[in-house]
């Protein structure tokens, strides 16, 4: 992994009032690496990902992207670098059609002179192809998302992410709340995500999970870092003890 | 109406055999957001078809549609505001606010243009008050709007002294422009068509139109999203307030009085007319074709009762039963998708 890195996140610092969620963390994430976060409750994962997409500002500690320094201080900033998070409850508008969902927010617009409307039936093609990206099956993009299944709902927050040219996803717990059988699917989307040149981070308690996907695993305890291991230096048993005695 | 049955959405299902595609018919059948109003619509023509032998004649027509711009300009707003998962209870007192107002401006010798329009313009200001002590403060809309509610009728009241201003001559070139005779309508008709026509153009096919749902829906996901949910119910609450006024100046036109009493107990009236239309007291749901039909259905209740000789206490009466159905309706439609999934 000689060429520069994706992301670097630098002495990364937040504190909460008086406690510090996150200390001096630093993490590379290489072009198309899968990087597996894993860590006991309250280590600091939730803290350094919510740094990553924009919600928080660090206290301290500096990002690079690409090799440039970057402030992500929204959302939208990290969206528009090329930053999309994927959430366990994935950000979708339950009583709005799939199609409305994946351009929520970057809707496409047909302009004649100063008249602009929504390009509706670009938005119903584009989903088609962004839903098969996806290797999601839906009867149709009109359908309403509330009817959606846990899993299909994180398909399609992913195939909103893969229409926007992601180059990092970021992936909070998504097999929680999920039956093996979708949780299995979701695992599939993080080997086809590599497969494209797209880098994630996939957050996780289940390391059963992470490990057959991941490149590198990152182990979080008290909000610091107390490992980085290439897949194949490590066991399933040796992170768990990790994971436990922090 | 909804996007289930615009044109472009139909070439999206796949069905494998008559079984499916029927129950795909079905699903789309109950996915119009309108349902429940349009069976209530019928249902209710039927009973005061039967009830009165007037009730299917123009005069009565005319009544109706004399009266319906006044409730269905407002509801238009009102739903849109409950798309964005807010209330406004103060607009039965912006609706007496611009009377009033323009009242006291022509009484006052002011131009005639000026105080038509300034009165509307201090209808955005009241919307844009009322939505920024919402979203900034972090207070309940329907505490605000409590507030505001209150308020404003006082103000109109001290305004007023509790009197309508005398009508003046200088109002008549407004009055043709907002409510002229038409025979079997009035002008005010075509404002009202004209509005439903914008306001599904924003609701559906336009940006604004689909953060508001997105808002109303889930305010943490639209964030997320880069919505900024604040901005987006500031911006409904001013179109509400707005279209409080402009109502109000509509039925004080075809009135000849600004009346300070004017649209006391609108606010309910209008809430009630939004939910028949399908508009979720939660957020995230509504239409503005859902709005004219629960306009419509009101209205013909009350011209239907009158003919049908029954005290006018038993509006109430309907309107309430009619809300508890749509609502009910609504919930067992939503049951039975589940069923059809």
């Amino acid at each position: 992994m000689e060429q520069a890195a994706l992301l670097e996140m630098i002495g990364i610092e937040k504190w909460y009032g008086r406690v510090r969620a996150v200390q001096g963390i630093d993490m590379k994430v290489g072009r198309d690496e899968v990087i597996g976060l894993v860590g006991d409750n309250g280590a600091g994962k939730s803290t350094l990902i919510k740094v990553l997409s924009g919600v928080y500002p660090p206290d301290r500690g500096k990002i690079l992207w690409e090799s440039k320094e970057v402030r992500l201080g929204s959302p939208r900033d990290a969206m528009q670098l090329g930053i999309e998070t994927i959430y366990q409850e994935p950000a979708l508008i339950d009583k709005v059609s799939i199609m409305r969902n994946i351009f929520m927010g970057r809707e496409p617009i047909r302009k004649v002179g100063p008249l602009r409307w929504l390009a509706v039936s670009q938005m119903a093609r584009e989903s088609v192809k962004a839903l098969e990206g996806v290797g999601l099956e839906l009867r149709s993009p009109q359908a309403i998302v509330e009817q959606l299944s846990g899993g299909q709902r994180q398909g399609v927050a992913i195939a909103r992410a893969m229409y926007f040219k992601t180059k990092l996803m970021i992936l909070d717990e998504p097999t929680n709340n999920l039956s093996v059988k979708e949780s299995r699917k979701i695992l599939k989307f993080v080997t086809d995500l590599k497969a494209q040149g797209i880098a994630s981070i996939f957050i996780t308690h289940n390391l059963q999970h992470v490990y057959p996907v991941a490149d590198r695993i990152i182990v979080l305890s008290h909000g610091s870092k107390v490992g980085d291991f290439n897949r194949a230096d490590t066991s399933v048993d040796e992170l768990t003890s990790l994971i436990v005695k922090g | 109406m909804n996007e289930l049955n615009t044109p472009e959405n139909n070439h999206s299902s796949r069905s494998t055999g008559r079984g499916t595609s029927f129950l795909l018919a079905l699903r789309r059948f109950l996915l119009v957001k309108e349902l429940a109003s349009v069976i209530m619509l019928v249902v209710v023509i039927l009973i005061f078809y039967v009830l009165s032998s007037e009730f299917m004649s123009l005069d009565n027509l005319r009544v109706i549609l004399q009266m319906l711009p006044e409730l269905g300009i407002l509801t238009i707003g009102v739903t849109l505001l409950m798309i964005s998962g807010e209330f406004d209870l103060s607009v039965g007192s912006v609706f007496a606010l611009a009377p009033v107002l323009n009242g006291l401006m022509l009484f006052s010798g002011w131009n005639p243009l000026i105080a038509f329009i300034l009165p509307l313009i201090a209808c955005l200001g009241v919307g844009a008050l009322n939505g920024i002590v919402t979203t900034k403060l972090n207070i309940p809309s329907f505490i605000t709007t409590l507030g505001s509610m209150m308020v404003w009728r006082g103000i109109v009241l001290v305004i007023s002294s509790g009197f309508p201003f005398p009508w003046m001559d200088t109002a008549r070139p407004f009055q043709r422009i907002l409510v002229g005779d038409l025979g079997i309508m009035r002008v005010s008709m075509i404002w009202y068509a004209a509005l439903i026509i914008i306001f599904w153009i924003m609701l559906e096919r336009s940006r604004f139109g689909n953060w508001m749902f997105a808002v109303g829906g889930s305010s943490r996901a639209a964030r997320a999203l880069g919505i900024i949910p604040d901005r987006v119910k500031i911006c409904s609450f001013i179109i509400v307030a707005f279209l409080a006024g402009l109502a109000g100046m509509v039925q004080y036109m075809r009135l000849e009085a600004p009346l300070p009493s004017a649209g006391t107990a609108l606010e309910l009236d209008t809430i009630a007319s939004s939910v028949i239309g399908g508009a979720a007291l939660a957020g995230g749901a509504g239409s503005v074709i859902g709005s004219l039909l629960g306009s419509v259905l009101i209205r013909i209740v009350d011209s239907g009762l009158i003919l049908a000789g029954a005290p006018s206490y038993w509006f109430r009466v309907f309107v309430g039963l009619l809300l508890v159905i749509a609502v009910a309706f609504n919930r067992l439609v939503e049951r039975t998708i589940e069923k059809v999934r």
